[in-house]
């Protein structure tokens, strides 16, 4: 298996689906050597091989979000290096390789092993440039990739159009199995000193509070999301919007804030990770998902673990599974601040939404996907060892 | 009558805000307490190199040439927040400035204790505070002020008419072309609306040649020697009474480095101008000596800042505008509390220095180095205030939990 990142050291959702996905593919009995660019330690990824690449640690911005694209390119060249050698003596019977990052790799593997490819689509060039054709030469690496790949596994039915339509792949060859969430990583303790005695002490007068989290970048909508902010405090005076995460429109979105008049109700919390992501989840009474365009979405699904309410644009692919929250256009800022406002009076529709995206999640699980993924291993693999 | 320069210096330290989290709202209420020696928002460390590469050896200066001048006097405007901090972190510097006072020949300047923009949103407010400064004034030094000026010389028309009311005799303000149009700072003038309050109007080039200029290799006059600002000083016509040298005292050491020669230039000026039978005035003495010549009507806010010489710097952004809104509606609620500790932290976060290290004016053409901040960016010193505002406001409802 061939990635960029796994928790902790992981700038988003790719990192903690690869590491789900192996983890429930090796409880089926899969064995896994499971290649990372960077000797940045794991946790608990015991289950599995775990072979770094280089000796160096990566700092922030190196990982799968983060860097540009110059300096992501020796990496790469590194990492075809080191698999050239891997599967000198170590053959492996299928080659998974996750995003762009690792399909040039996953190519060579290929070529040098015969054994079957399968690119798994966590995000594309067009949803990382916001619908335009982005980099020319990821776009390249990436339309490759998938040309070359036996089987292409799209986290979203989205995606999968989205692989068709602008990839021009046939359909039949691209299975889309969802993403999920292991509820027990993202359960909070209670018992714990709550880290956020700001947020809930507004609650404890009445305040609702809102949250999203990600990349602060363009592809996560939170300008759009800011603006129906504005709107919905005008009609209700309780609410407090937390934004959590970093990224290059940080500035931008605090200026913004302010700008709108609502930056005493605006709390950015920078990146999150442990006990405060955790707790982030427990404190919010309302989850959305203001992405302009997203793949799958897995924050959502961990926010569903927890019981709450949830808004999502139509463009976020994590809306084909939860199908009991608020939905909108992301562009659509009245619809939102719509939402909000009723959210915030209503108790009901709160406590309705919050149970019904509960239920929804309790409908799928990582063991599933992992199922679904083997079937598909063996059907590549039938014949190749005969 | 000779020529006779009124020489006056700003001394100032605010309480900076460390770098405090969301996460320690409602639990750490020590936002001006960053003890990391290698934080540019440790206010002791900041203190510490500032009094090392100015306050000590300037005061030193400035009591030598006392000493050996009858004829040197000057004007000092200082800070509560500064006296505080000298109060608390070293106190043989306030006895320093103890002793320059003591000579009767340093005039003490009134302002607002918390060097706050207060007149701007509350009256009652920047009232308090300007007699908070002036209690300051009277506990450390023994005398009281009797000339205001505003925070960054932020002046108008209104803060005439205030000043007139409370009994002051005049006020410092800039010197601005636009608003003297023709007319010289070199003379004393009134303002319209109020009888007999004088003004002493900066003579912003000569002043700003030695605080912003003087090490500038950029500028054509680098080097500036005493000759040639001697025959500068010179050029004014003998029958102009006053040239108002205005700027801030840590031009002495901090903002021009002592290896630029600023101590030495100060001192040989100093004395060149006595040798050449000129005089130093206080302010009092340089207002009881000039009758008003004329009136200058300034409906609009001018300032001693930046070439736009108004509040930009300070209220140009919605960040700052928003920031000192939230803080000043805040003072009713935090007044009723009758909380000194709380009430005390309100106030520092009204220090004016909180919003300038939000001006993004500078920033955005990435010149970060034209304005001085201890922060990485304005966005960051925006972040660091609101949470810390967010702390009052938690304080505040904490205290009525506790009443009711």
């Amino acid at each position: 298996m061939l990635g960029w990142e796994l928790p902790p050291h992981n700038s988003g959702g790719l990192g903690v689906a690869c590491y789900q996905l192996a983890r429930a593919l090796a409880e089926q009995g899969a064995q896994i050597d499971f290649v990372l660019p960077f000797a940045t330690p794991v946790d608990g990824g015991d289950f599995m091989t775990i072979h770094h690449v280089t000796s160096r640690r990566a700092h922030p911005g190196a990982l799968a979000y983060g860097d540009d694209f110059d300096s992501i390119r020796p990496v790469q060249n590194s990492y075809k290096q080191f698999i050239t050698e891997h599967v000198a003596t170590n053959k492996p019977q299928v080659i998974h390789a996750h995003d762009w990052l690792t399909y040039e790799a996953g190519i060579h593997a290929k070529e040098l092993t015969g054994a079957p490819l399968v690119a798994h689509v966590h995000a594309t060039e067009f949803d990382r440039a916001g619908g335009e054709r982005g980099n020319p030469i990821i776009h390249d690496i990436e339309l490759h990739g998938l040309m070359m790949a036996d089987r292409i596994i799209a986290v979203s039915h989205a995606t999968k159009r989205l692989i068709v339509e602008r990839y021009h792949i046939p359909a039949s060859k691209i299975e889309v199995i969802h993403n999920s969430v292991d509820a027990e990583s993202v359960s909070y303790d209670s018992s714990q000193q709550t880290m956020y005695t700001y947020v809930r002490s507004l609650q404890s007068e009445g305040y609702l509070a809102v949250m999203t989290i990600g990349r602060l970048t363009l592809q996560k909508g939170l300008t759009y999301f800011l603006h129906a902010c504005a709107k919905a405090a005008q009609h209700s005076d309780h609410m407090v919007f937390i934004i959590a995460g970093d990224g290059e429109q940080r500035n931008e979105l605090l200026q913004l804030s302010a700008d709108l008049g609502i930056a005493d109700k605006v709390l950015f919390t920078g990146f999150v990770r442990g006990a405060a992501w955790r707790e982030l989840y427990d404190v919010a009474d309302v989850f959305v998902m203001s992405s302009v365009s997203e793949p799958f979405g897995l924050t959502a699904l961990e926010a569903a673990v927890h019981d709450t309410a949830i808004a999502l644009t139509r463009q976020s692919g994590v809306g084909e599974v939860l199908t009991n929250v608020m939905k909108y256009d992301y562009w659509d800022i009245d619809r939102l601040a719509d939402q909000l406002v009723n959210i915030a009076s209503s108790t009901a529709l709160r406590h309705e939404l919050a149970i019904g995206a509960r239920r929804n999640f309790a409908s799928i699980s990582w063991r599933t996907a992992a199922d679904k993924l083997l079937s598909h291993y063996k059907t590549l693999t039938a014949g190749v060892n005969a | 009558m000779n020529t006779s320069i009124v020489l006056y210096l700003h001394v100032h330290q605010p309480a900076r805000i460390r770098q405090y989290s969301l996460f320690e709202i409602g639990t750490q209420h020590n936002y001006f307490d960053d003890t990391d020696p290698n934080h540019e928002t440790n206010n002791q460390a900041v203190f510490q190199k500032v009094a090392e590469k100015s306050y000590r050896p300037m005061n030193r200066l400035l009591q030598e040439l006392l000493d050996t001048h009858p004829e040197f006097k000057l004007n000092l405007s200082i800070t509560g927040t500064f006296l505080e901090q000298c109060e608390m972190w070293d106190t043989e510097l306030l006895q320093s400035f103890q002793r320059l006072v003591a000579t009767g020949r340093v005039e003490i300047i009134a302002e607002t204790y918390h060097h706050s923009l207060a007149f701007f949103y509350s009256r009652f407010e920047f009232e308090k505070q300007v007699l908070m400064h002036r209690e300051k004034v009277q506990q450390l030094f023994g005398v009281t002020p009797r000339v205001f000026r505003n925070t960054e010389l932020a002046y108008n028309n209104e803060v005439a008419e205030w000043a007139e009311s409370a009994g002051y005799l005049g006020v410092l303000a800039e010197g601005w072309d636009k608003v003297l149009g023709w007319r010289s700072p070199n003379y004393v003038y009134g303002a319209p609306g109020t009888q007999n309050l004088k003004l002493l109007l900066k003579n912003y080039r000569l002043s700003d040649d030695i605080a912003f200029r003087f090490s500038d290799r950029e500028w054509k006059e680098y080097p500036l020697d005493t000759n040639k600002y001697m025959s500068w000083l010179g050029a004014v016509p003998d029958d102009q009474p006053l040239i108002n040298l205005f700027m801030d005292y840590e031009t002495f050491g901090e903002h021009q480095w002592a290896d630029s020669g600023i101590f030495d230039f100060f001192k040989e000026v100093t004395k060149s101008w006595i040798n050449s039978d000129h005089g130093f005035l206080t302010a009092t003495e340089a207002l009881a000596a000039n009758e008003i010549t004329d009136r200058v009507d300034m409906h609009d806010t001018v300032t001693w800042a930046d070439t736009e010489r108004d509040l930009s710097a300070w209220l140009g952004n919605h960040m700052q505008t928003e920031a000192l809104r939230y803080l000043y509606d805040l003072e009713d609620s935090v007044l009723r509390t009758g909380d000194l500790g709380l009430i005390a932290d309100w106030r520092k976060l009204q220090t004016s220095d909180h919003v300038y290290y939000m001006c993004t004016k500078w920033f955005r053409d990435g010149d970060v180095h034209a304005y001085f901040s201890p922060y990485e960016s304005p966005y960051d010193a925006f972040l660091y205030f609101m949470n810390a505002l967010r702390d009052i406001r938690w304080r505040i409802s904490e205290y009525h939990r506790g009443v009711l």
